[in-house]
């Protein structure tokens, strides 16, 4: 049997609420933790197989041009190579998420410096480097290449541009108003486990082991490429070492790994070397962000404008959503909101955490930031004075509304009435000290996905689905919730995830992916509740099941002896439906840094941060601060090291290694401080929970560059903060 | 990578044997082979020297100390006559690279790790460090972390080394043994070369040429200081670097022995800043005034602007600091 739901409407029953084995929403281990920390757990280059030879990418060393053949003689001379592949099923770029076909094909058409055109395959992954740098490429060169986004004349989607009201009259008539122009520059993942697949063929049955956030759509993309039936191709990414976006869609590594096995008839590794990583999958765009704020002498908005530019690849449907959220954030009835978008070539553009928010609402909670100097209002106040009632300008109420709350007890824990208002007014000896906050806001999605769950005849359960653990916690929360709803202590329950042969989920992506499969879990389990109920004669909702007991009315019965020797088997579905049209579903925070300014280097040390978020219901205790903790490390990143660096004569990513790509390492991260506010929202989903995958890193950064400008009186809008720019504002 | 031989040496006679043309010694292999995975470097032969007796550190009967070419940096920086007498050299390898490289990287093999230039890396750019003619693309291109002093038209790569750093500022000597057993002693500031038309030779050594240790001379008096500024707070090269050992006497500079990193092709000395600081008297003045002759001759290159007035700042935080 198979629960459907179709989310229309608000569910108020919380029935989660009513169950009692206890186990949702405590700190649970991750029960692959384990395997992962003793290094037994499986990561897809790791799969063993007789008769595997290895394949390494050929990259382009030209920023555009025309491939006219490929002398491989020598290459294919060389010991142990078998085949050199090429030609126009190979992958320019990666699908992006959830594109469900396939993207762009062919080796011919050079159109990013670094592009993959060629596999060789040989039979150790030394022997196939080594052919992969000696392979000779013939290629027509062509000069005409764009690579500054500011030198082209951008896209200008009419969908993307909206204008309410009259933002000019109203910047006019401000009592105070900010009209600045910040830019954040491309980003990488960066996530520790390189790409990598091994594909194998059974006759016309193709075998991938990959590592991939969304394989329902990852399957239709790698069939699609390959010009196959997607009912012969099984996907398995049981575990993945880190996604963030960048393992949403099928990757050129796939298709040439199938296709190498396809030719040679023996299995194919081909994993991506980190400068490959770098060059070949997603990039976050940079992003060049007009914000205009017109307000009141009181400080409230009377206006908005955020204009942004950002990059993409030819051909390519996605464009980083900066403006996402801007909507929705604050009060304000005249606005200008809209994103354009330049064509580069340059390493495609796609999600990496939190896409839109994650630069957008750090570009103005900085703006925000300036606004509160100039209104001379604390910034804490200037937010909530400036919350909406309803979603401005499409009269929709919002789900649920935490931002007030998070911002009152984030402030309150991290001790921001201790804060000196006056920039550079703290020293302790050579260092500079501040402190600065900033909102958290992030758009909460609901994805269609399915799960089975089988309560066996022995009394322990069973959950499959081809949902994927990007290292986010997937297996302990679908544990927690098949365990809570059935009354099953959580080692009794055993979650099988990454396998395309299990229903299909909603995919690792957007922050949905817990609250989209959780629901499908728990719709299973409901339905199996309803036969077990039947089994004691007692209606669902006034059954309780605990330690493997039915309880109904007096009596408790072993589930065993319910079960009688049978098993309990039932899928749930569930589909996005009218709620997220009927109102405004989103998750809120604030952030809270202080950070030490070395006066004489410019250096920023980032001291402590508290960051306070309300996602709904917390289904792990443990897993959710971990992501948060993680996304605010990320935040630490953005502000003040990160930038993914272009050449500026021919686009190639310069710094393509974790060596020069600076993301925060363990010196650069200070104690965390996580406060979860605890929140139920009916028209998420009946679990009541939205995602918080990415809400830690959606305006983070900008807590940390507003606590510069409080410590220095220097105000960097160029990311990151390097200390070159905190110098150049501070001598 | 491409395919080579390897040969473990037990004796130094073994190395002079195996270290031929197209060879390449091997100790802890930090840099090595990354950059032999990249093909920028190519030997046909791995030396392996790691089981040979060069892993003492001794005291030297006039007080100094000498550092087997073995002693890896970790060793290094948990020796206790070096954490005492010699700090600024403690400090200096303690803010170098990571724990495990640390522990991985050799004394010999951090004086001739190769530059971090972005370009050095990647074999589908011009550069005359690995191809000799053909070109620098870091000229023109990003330079963030390129030199501002020494540099040429036709290269602009700086020593990443922070080890370096300290052991020029305390007049180390680098001992050397050739091919035919015959041992030399280079003074530390003659063993580094500036790029010239030649980037591809970074130093003294000619084929053969092997790294037995380095000297330092015995600890003089004065403060000892490692500052280095980097884009994060570790795990990443200097930008700029000072070692400094500095002594007053009666309120007068009686010594400054300062070397930098982050600034040029090699460890950077300059003697006339030196001279200039002795003798004078301990002021902001004397300062300003060995920061223009340190950079009179600075060069940037559009990203590394920066690095003028930063090594300006460093270099007068560090002698107030050392002169307080």
């Amino acid at each position: 049997m198979t629960r459907h739901l179709t989310m229309d409407e608000a569910d108020t029953r919380r029935r989660l609420d009513d169950m009692v084995q206890g186990t949702l929403g405590t700190p649970f281990d991750r029960p692959d933790g384990p395997l992962k920390v003793t290094g037994t757990a499986p990561y897809a280059a790791e799969w063993q197989s007789a008769d595997l030879c290895h394949g390494v990418l050929v990259r382009a060393p030209v920023t555009k041009g025309r491939l006219k053949a490929i002398s491989d003689e020598a290459v294919k001379a060389l010991p142990g190579v078998l085949a050199v592949v090429s030609g126009e099923k190979m992958l320019r770029n990666p699908a992006q998420g959830m594109a469900n076909e396939a993207p762009v094909q062919g080796s011919e058409d050079i159109v990013y410096f670094g592009q993959p055109v060629a596999l060789v395959v040989a039979e150790t992954f030394e022997q196939a480097r080594h052919g992969a740098q000696a392979l000779k490429l013939e290629i027509e060169r062509d000069e005409d290449f764009a690579i500054d986004p500011n030198a082209v004349e951008p896209e200008v989607p009419e969908d993307k541009q909206s204008s309410t009201g009259d933002l000019d009259t109203a910047m006019r008539d401000a009592a105070h108003s900010i009209d600045a122009v910040y830019t954040t520059p491309a980003h990488s993942s960066a996530s520790m486990e390189p790409h990598a697949s091994i594909a194998e063929w059974d006759g016309d049955s193709l075998t991938l082991h990959g590592s991939y956030q969304m394989l329902k759509f990852n399957r239709n993309e790698l069939a699609d490429s390959l010009g196959i039936d997607p009912k012969n191709v099984r996907i398995l990414s049981p575990y993945v070492g880190g996604g963030f976006g960048s393992k949403l869609g099928i990757a050129p590594e796939a298709i040439a790994a199938a296709l190498a096995a396809k030719e040679l008839g023996r299995p194919v590794s081909v994993s991506m070397t980190r400068q490959q990583v770098f060059e070949t999958t997603m990039r976050r765009s940079e992003t060049r962000q007009r914000i205009r704020l017109a307000a009141g002498a009181d400080g409230k908005l009377t206006g908005i404008g955020h204009e942004a530019l950002v990059s993409s690849l030819f051909d390519e449907g996605f464009t980083e959503p900066v403006t996402q959220a801007t909507p929705f954030l604050y009060r304000g009835e005249n606005r200008v909101i809209g994103n354009s978008v330049a064509r580069l070539n340059r390493t495609c553009a796609g999600s990496v955490r939190a896409p839109g928010e994650a630069v957008g609402v750090t570009a103005f909670e900085n703006a925000m930031d300036e606004l509160a100097e100039k209104v001379g209002i604390d910034p804490v106040e200037l937010r909530r004075i400036n919350i909406p009632d309803e979603v401005p300008s499409q009269n929709i109420r919002f789900s649920s509304h935490k931002l007030a709350e998070a911002l009152d007890e984030g402030a309150k824990a991290f001790g921001w009435d201790k804060r000196n208002a006056k920039p550079g007014a703290v020293r302790d000896g050579e260092w500079q000290i501040g402190m600065g906050m900033s909102s958290a806001f992030r758009v909460n999605l609901l994805i269609e996905s399915e799960a089975r769950v089988t309560l066996k005849a022995d009394g322990t359960a069973e959950v499959e689905t081809d949902m994927t653990d990007i290292g986010t916690g997937t297996y302990a929360v679908l544990t927690q919730i098949a365990a809570e709803m059935l009354g099953l202590p959580p080692e009794n329950v055993t979650v099988r995830l990454g396998d395309t042969e299990y229903p299909p989920a909603s995919g690792s992506g957007g922050s949905f992916g817990a609250a989209s499969s959780g629901t499908s879990v728990f719709l299973a389990c409901e339905e199996i509740r309803e036969r077990i109920a039947d089994a004691v004669g007692c209606t669902e909702t006034d059954l309780t099941l605990k330690d493997g007991m039915a309880i109904a009315g007096n009596r408790s019965t072993p589930l065993t002896k319910v079960l009688d020797g049978q098993n309990f088997e039932a899928k749930g579905h569930v589909k996005p439906g009218e709620a997220q049209k009927k109102v405004r579903q989103a998750t809120y925070g604030a952030y809270f840094a202080e950070v030490a300014v070395n006066s004489v280097t410019g250096e920023t040390r980032v001291r402590r941060m508290t960051g306070a978020f309300a996602a709904g219901r917390i289904l792990n205790a443990k897993t959710a601060r971990s992501q948060c903790i993680g996304g605010m490390v990320w935040g630490i990143g953005m502000a003040l090291t990160e930038d993914l660096v272009h050449d500026p004569r021919y686009g190639q990513i310069v710094n393509h290694d974790l060596a020069e790509y600076h993301v925060a390492v363990n010196a650069d991260v200070p104690q965390i401080d996580v406060i979860l506010l605890d929140e139920r929202d009916d028209w998420a989903n009946p679990l009541q929970a939205k995602g918080l995958g990415e809400l830690g890193i959606c305006g983070a950064a900008a807590a940390v560059t507003n606590a510069i400008y409080n410590a220095t009186g220097v105000r960097v809008r160029d990311y990151p903060a390097t200390l070159d720019k905190v110098l150049a504002g501070n001598t | 990578m491409r395919p080579f031989d390897y040969q473990r040496a037990r004796t130094l006679s073994d190395v002079a044997s195996a270290a031929q043309q197209g060879a390449a010694i091997i100790a802890g292999g930090t840099n090595l082979l990354d950059l032999m995975k990249l093909e920028v470097m190519t030997p046909e032969r791995l030396v392996d020297i790691t089981r040979l007796d060069l892993k003492a550190i001794e005291e030297t009967d006039d007080g100094g100390l000498r550092v087997g070419a073995l002693v890896t940096n970790s060793d290094l920086a948990a020796d206790m006559r070096v954490r005492t007498r010699w700090p600024v050299l403690a400090k200096a390898l303690l803010s170098g690279a990571s724990g495990q490289l640390r522990n991985k990287a050799t004394t010999g093999g951090n004086l001739l790790q190769r530059t971090r230039c972005y370009y050095f890396y990647d074999t589908a750019m011009p550069c005359n460090k690995r191809e000799p003619g053909s070109g620098c693309a870091a000229i023109g291109g990003f330079n963030r972390i390129h030199a501002i002093l020494g540099a040429s038209e036709k290269c602009i790569a700086t020593h990443p080394s922070d080890m370096a750093v300290a052991m020029l500022a305390l007049g180390a000597k680098v001992e050397i043994t050739d091919r035919a057993g015959n041992d030399r002693t280079v003074s530390l500031d003659k063993f580094h070369l500036l790029p010239g038309d030649t980037p591809e030779k970074e130093t003294v050594l000619e084929p053969g040429d092997l790294i037995t240790g380095v000297v330092l001379p015995a600890p003089v008096q004065g403060r000892q200081i490692y500052r280095k500024v980097r884009d994060r707070a570790s795990y990443a090269f200097a930008l700029v670097s000072i070692a400094a050992v500095v002594d007053v006497k009666d309120e007068k500079i009686a010594r400054a022995d300062l070397a930098f990193g982050g600034l040029a092709h090699k460890p950077w000395r300059d003697a006339a800043l030196e001279t200039a600081l002795v003798g004078k008297p301990v002021s902001e003045a004397a300062f300003d005034a060995a920061a223009d002759i340190l950079l009179k001759d600075a060069k940037p290159q559009g990203s590394n602007d920066f690095k003028i007035p930063l090594a300006r700042r460093v270099l007068i935080s560090v002698l107030k600091e050392a002169t307080r």
